[in-house]
């Protein structure tokens, strides 16, 4: 039988505040265990939260740029469920008033558009961490509290995708659409990007939805796009059997790559949502919504577009570019001052990503500033140095950070182009080598490259190849 | 509405309460009387009436996102029933 | 007049002046506690030291001429479910046991700034689960008047407290009438303020959108004096407001004269003791003659203020006590099999049985299928009720009703039957709902001598006016400076 894959992802992103979501304790990643944590924080009884507004500004920024509708009245509720790591054994979440619904979100897919509704987009508290120890027969499990209550938005889809590749650039499309929002940091090895799948099969041609299962303990996009297959193929085979699928809740094993069932639709847990009554309701009114309006960046896919028409820029030369914001926002400052799209797209997308790379550099604090290598690019231009100089010299301003012009005054690698000084080099080389003027005049046409190999590592580099090469032909015809 | 045997050892579960049967049996009679004095509110039409989950109207309350001073390890740990170093202890947890 | 007699507004000018030195003072409150308690079981924890500590403080502060605080030596029982720093704070449950808050509550805070001295922390039903503080997981608490006769709760031990002058005044929360109920029984002054007029933060929650810090007092001007230490804004606590806390004693004496009184007829109804009647009759008269108009009113929605509350505090309830879980503090059952086993034991052993029965009521309100047919819809009564306040106060300034609708009853009485004690608080709970303030003070005594209680309603954050017409009436009577005669028995001694 054949199959139609259905899936909808629920996405959790730790919002990039200073302090949690309703105490000023530190949201810093990788500190020593339980010392980010205060009366609030640990749920102690008498205490209470209060709202960090900047937290609640993210989520509202990020429901924007889902395209969500902004509700005017959004509330918060308690969600009850016991675990260790949840200190009050009830979340702070949203489920009766979303902050953002009914959302969109456009992906490309083999450069076709897409679109996946956004059924909401919330504003909630993060748990802390369970530690299971690896130690043989330990009874025991150890809860470290610093997570509890950083802020975590939630953004739930519809079931839209029907392919690993849709679910991919799902995934990469709404990380870059939280990058540029500059919400979330979104590292996923710290955890501050998190996915959940829930997985159906319908025969192909099919309206109705199968029996969605939901995998947990997703820790890389590779391994959603694992589950999704892993699943894919054992609820066909259990389909084929003629079995039925039950809606239930499955672990991800990352080592065997399988997933296990958790818990069964009858043990679906009772939540037992009521409003929060230590909040208040919050109103967004017409002048909050457009001031947070005004502080969405464009975003990667109608940047893209917009490369890809104004500067005549290839499909792949652009993807490159909108990657990273910061990349895309380099590019801008570049061509600001100098109109060479092709030329900032090769630096960018070639040298720097490589030196990027070579250099493990944070690609948010480049040791380089657009205004650099635009002055880089001009200096190729006026032929000062050639491009295997400027290599060179770019290189150094990786390293030292200093201006191009300031090291090729430093190392002295301006291009030569004094005709007199050119031409006894040439007179030296040609001297030097008799065996190769005879081939030429015999007709190995190739000769006179290497007599301008000869000339440029002579003067290693810096003549200037195109007087170089007229002045070799100009002696050797001579 | 009556409430069963069932009912209580469902609701028991959802607040982690453990109950002798002959606490069930009092629950049950108990929970039985209240619930059934409350359906007297079944009497009134609320269909167009406001839930109110707040006593006051008051909205939008924040504070700046600004770092305050966090517990001590030892502090935060004072009442712990049951530490491992820097962590809290607890029960073995299976998922 | 022994010192202990004095209201706060004597003591504090008494201390400054120099006349009274707060070591001495303190003290005799210790000797007077040591002999007393014992009979009325009204604290939980005495604070002897730390008492005395700060007493020879502010002494020297006196004696130094350096400025002093607004409470400066005024002793003060605190109820035991709201956060003191450094000193065990219990909710009167053994899931509290040794709890040790790293942080003071805003109103500890509040006063500790104001140099009051803090006695100990007061007996209370479990989790301010009670109107009678039988079910204190530690002991009973005694009404002073008769130690037969329970003192009312949840805030009993602070009622009582002020009542045998174990203390001058006292902090209590009131839910669904903890503060006024105890002080009606006990025969003193008790105020909830408007919801939102006091930072909750530090008070251990029970019904979050309901729970409400108040004072007791010996009389009207120390309430007065009390609350406008405690009111005002606190960033901690999102529900408290920032509404201006005007001075209360300025205008205390300005009386009633032309202000409209109304009398909810559903409050004088079927189930009302005859000796409650009677007192609130004469005190209506009392108000006429001083200048008032008596209207009648009507809060047609008041039947159903008892069910909407038990749905309303024991959903929040069951929520707020999740967390008493033995894994970041609090009692931990000695021996468990796996976590959820350790969840199970360690609250069926910490918490008593009228928690238990709260929050299985709570949970049962928000169940999957059942949210909409009992949260819901008590949701939806409350605004009905608030409606009804709120039509009311168009007509009038205020509203005069019975605290309690008996003066007393027994110790034992009414601890089997769960719903017969939770109708006790029919004429509280409706202020709570709509989160209105409200005053309770001695207006007669019954029969067997147990005082009884009046109870003024007032519009939202209408503290000021509530003490201006209990003032008027207190001033004109001797209710509140009875002070009941402790008889012991020698079965009741400990
Ligand atoms: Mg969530
Ligand atoms: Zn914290």
């Amino acid at each position: 039988m054949e199959y139609e894959v259905v899936v909808g992802l629920e996405t959790h992103a730790e919002l990039a505040t200073v302090s949690k979501l309703f105490c000023g304790c530190s949201t810093k990643f990788g500190s020593e265990p339980n010392t980010q944590v205060c009366p609030v924080c640990l749920g102690m009884p008498g205490v209470l939260p209060v709202m960090n507004k900047k937290a609640f500004e993210y989520a509202l920024k990020a429901a924007i740029a889902l395209n969500c509708k902004i509700r005017e009245y959004t509330n918060f509720d308690r969600k009850s469920y016991y675990y260790p790591d949840l200190p009050k054994n009830y979340q702070i979440s949203q489920n009766y008033h979303n902050l953002g619904v009914d959302g969109s979100m456009d992906i490309c897919v083999h450069d076709r558009v897409n679109r996946i509704r956004i059924h909401n987009v919330h504003l909630e508290e993060e748990a802390g961490k369970l530690i299971h120890p690896e130690e043989a027969g330990a009874d025991y499990s150890l809860v470290d509290f610093n997570r509890a209550g950083v802020p975590l938005l939630e953004i739930v889809s519809y079931p839209d995708m029907r392919n690993v590749d849709e679910v991919e650039s799902y995934m990469q499309t709404l990380r870059k659409i939280l990058l540029y929002t500059e919400v979330s940091d979104c590292k996923m090895q710290e955890g501050s990007l998190r996915f959940e799948a829930s997985i159906s099969l319908r025969k192909k041609g099919s309206e109705k939805l199968g029996n969605r299962v939901e995998i947990k303990n997703l820790n890389s996009m590779k391994s959603v796009l694992k589950a999704i297959e892993y699943e894919t193929k054992r609820q066909a085979d259990s389909l084929d059997r003629g079995e039925t699928i039950d809606r239930e809740t499955r672990l991800w094993d990352e080592v065997n790559e399988k997933s296990a069932r958790m818990r069964s639709k009858e043990e679906a847990q009772d939540y037992r949502y009521f409003p929060e009554p230590d909040l208040l309701p919050v109103v967004i009114d017409a002048k909050w919504l457009d001031e947070v309006k005004v502080t969405i960046p464009e975003l990667p896919l109608a940047r893209k577009q917009r490369f890809m028409e104004v500067f005549k820029l290839s499909d792949y030369d652009t993807s490159l570019l909108i990657e990273e914001k910061i990349l895309a926002d380099f590019f801008e400052g570049c061509i600001k001052i100098v109109d060479r799209p092709k030329a900032f797209c090769n630096w960018i997308t070639n040298d720097l990503l490589r030196e990027v790379n070579d250099r493990k550099l944070d690609i948010h604090h480049l040791p380089i500033r657009p205004k650099q290598l635009a002055a880089l690019v001009e200096i190729i231009e006026k032929g000062t140095i050639s491009s295997t100089i400027a290599k060179e010299v770019f290189s150094e301003m990786i390293q030292t950070g200093k201006d191009p012009q300031a090291i090729i005054e430093e190392k002295k690698l301006a291009q030569i182009s004094d005709e007199g000084f050119i031409e006894a080099v040439i007179v030296k080389v040609i001297s030097g080598n008799p065996a190769v003027i005879e081939d030429y005049k015999k007709g190995k046409k190739n000769a006179l490259t290497f007599l301008v190999g000869q000339v440029m590592k002579e003067t290693k580099g810096k003549a200037n190849p195109k007087m170089v090469n007229e002045l070799v032909q100009k002696k050797i015809d001579a | 509405m009556k409430i069963g045997k069932k009912d209580i050892e469902y609701i028991a579960h959802l607040s982690r309460i453990e109950l002798s049967e002959t606490e069930k049996e009092t629950f049950v009679s108990q929970l039985s009387d209240i619930i059934s004095y409350i359906e007297k509110l079944n009497r009134l039409n609320t269909e167009s009436v406001k839930p109110m989950s707040c006593a006051i109207n008051a909205t939008n309350v924040f504070r700046e996102d600004i770092l305050t001073s966090s517990l001590s390890l030892e502090e935060a740990q004072l009442n712990a029933p049951a530490a491992n170093g820097v962590f809290f202890k607890v029960p073995k947890v299976i998922e | 007049m022994r010192l202990f007699e004095y209201t706060a507004l004597q003591i504090k000018e008494k201390i400054i002046s120099g006349e009274i030195l707060p070591v001495d003072l303190v003290k005799q409150f210790i000797e007077h506690i040591k002999i007393i308690d014992p009979h009325v079981q009204a604290y939980l924890n005495l604070h002897e030291e730390d008492a005395l500590q700060k007493a020879a403080q502010i002494q020297k502060r006196i004696e130094n001429a350096e400025k002093v605080g607004y409470l400066a030596g005024v002793p003060i029982a605190i109820k035991d479910n709201i956060c003191t720093k450094g000193l065990t704070t219990t909710c009167a449950s053994k899931i509290l046991r040794n709890f040790i808050p790293p942080y003071d509550a805003c109103v500890v805070k509040r006063l500790k700034e104001e140099d009051a001295i803090i006695l100990g922390k007061t007996n209370l039903d479990e989790f301010a689960m009670g109107s009678s503080t039988e079910n204190s997981g530690y002991k009973i608490t005694r009404n002073p008047w008769n130690l037969e006769y329970v003192p009312g709760g949840s805030s009993g031990g602070s009622a009582a407290a002020v009542a045998a002058n174990l203390s001058i005044m006292a902090l209590g929360s009131d839910t669904g009438g903890s503060v006024r109920q105890p002080a009606a029984l006990c025969g003193v002054v008790g105020v909830k303020p408007t919801y939102g007029r006091v930072s909750r933060f530090g008070l251990i929650a029970f019904g979050s959108s309901l729970d409400q810090i108040g004072t007791f007092t010996r009389d009207v001007k120390d309430a007065a004096v009390l609350l406008q230490v405690i009111a005002g804004h606190d960033i901690h606590d999102s529900t408290s407001m920032p509404v201006p806390v005007p001075d209360y004693l300025r205008e205390i004496d300005s009386g009633v004269r032309g202000l409209r009184i109304g009398i909810p007829k559903e409050y004088f109804a079927a189930g009302l003791n005859e000796d409650v009647h009677n007192a609130l009759k004469d005190a209506l008269r009392k108000y006429e003659q001083l200048g008032a108009k008596v209207v009648d009113i009507s809060l047609p929605h008041t039947e159903y203020a008892v069910a909407v509350y038990y749905i309303v505090a024991n959903a929040e309830a069951s929520s707020n006590l999740a967390r008493y879980d033995g894994v970041r503090y609090g009692y931990r059952t000695s021996k468990s099999n796996g976590i959820v086993d350790m969840y199970c034991r360690t609250r069926s052993e910490g918490f008593g049985n009228e928690v238990k029965r709260r929050i299985m009521l709570g949970n049962y309100a928000l169940s999957s299928g059942y949210y909409d047919a009992y949260y819901l819809k008590a949701s939806r009564v409350r605004n009905l009720i608030k409606g009804d306040f709120d039509v009311a106060f168009q007509k009038v300034d205020c509203i005069v009703c019975p605290t309690s609708p008996v003066p007393g009853f027994k110790i034992g009485e009414r601890a089997k039957n769960p719903l017969e004690m939770y109708l006790s608080d029919i004429y509280t709970i409706p202020a709570n709902l709509a989160g209105i303030p409200g005053i309770s003070l001695p207006c007669g005594f019954s029969k067997e001598g147990l005082p009884i209680g009046m109870q003024i309603l007032g519009r939202h954050f209408e503290e000021e006016k509530l003490l201006q017409i209990a003032y008027a009436f207190e001033r004109e009577t001797d209710f509140h400076r009875k002070k009941p005669v402790l008889k012991f028995s020698p079965t009741q001694k400990e």
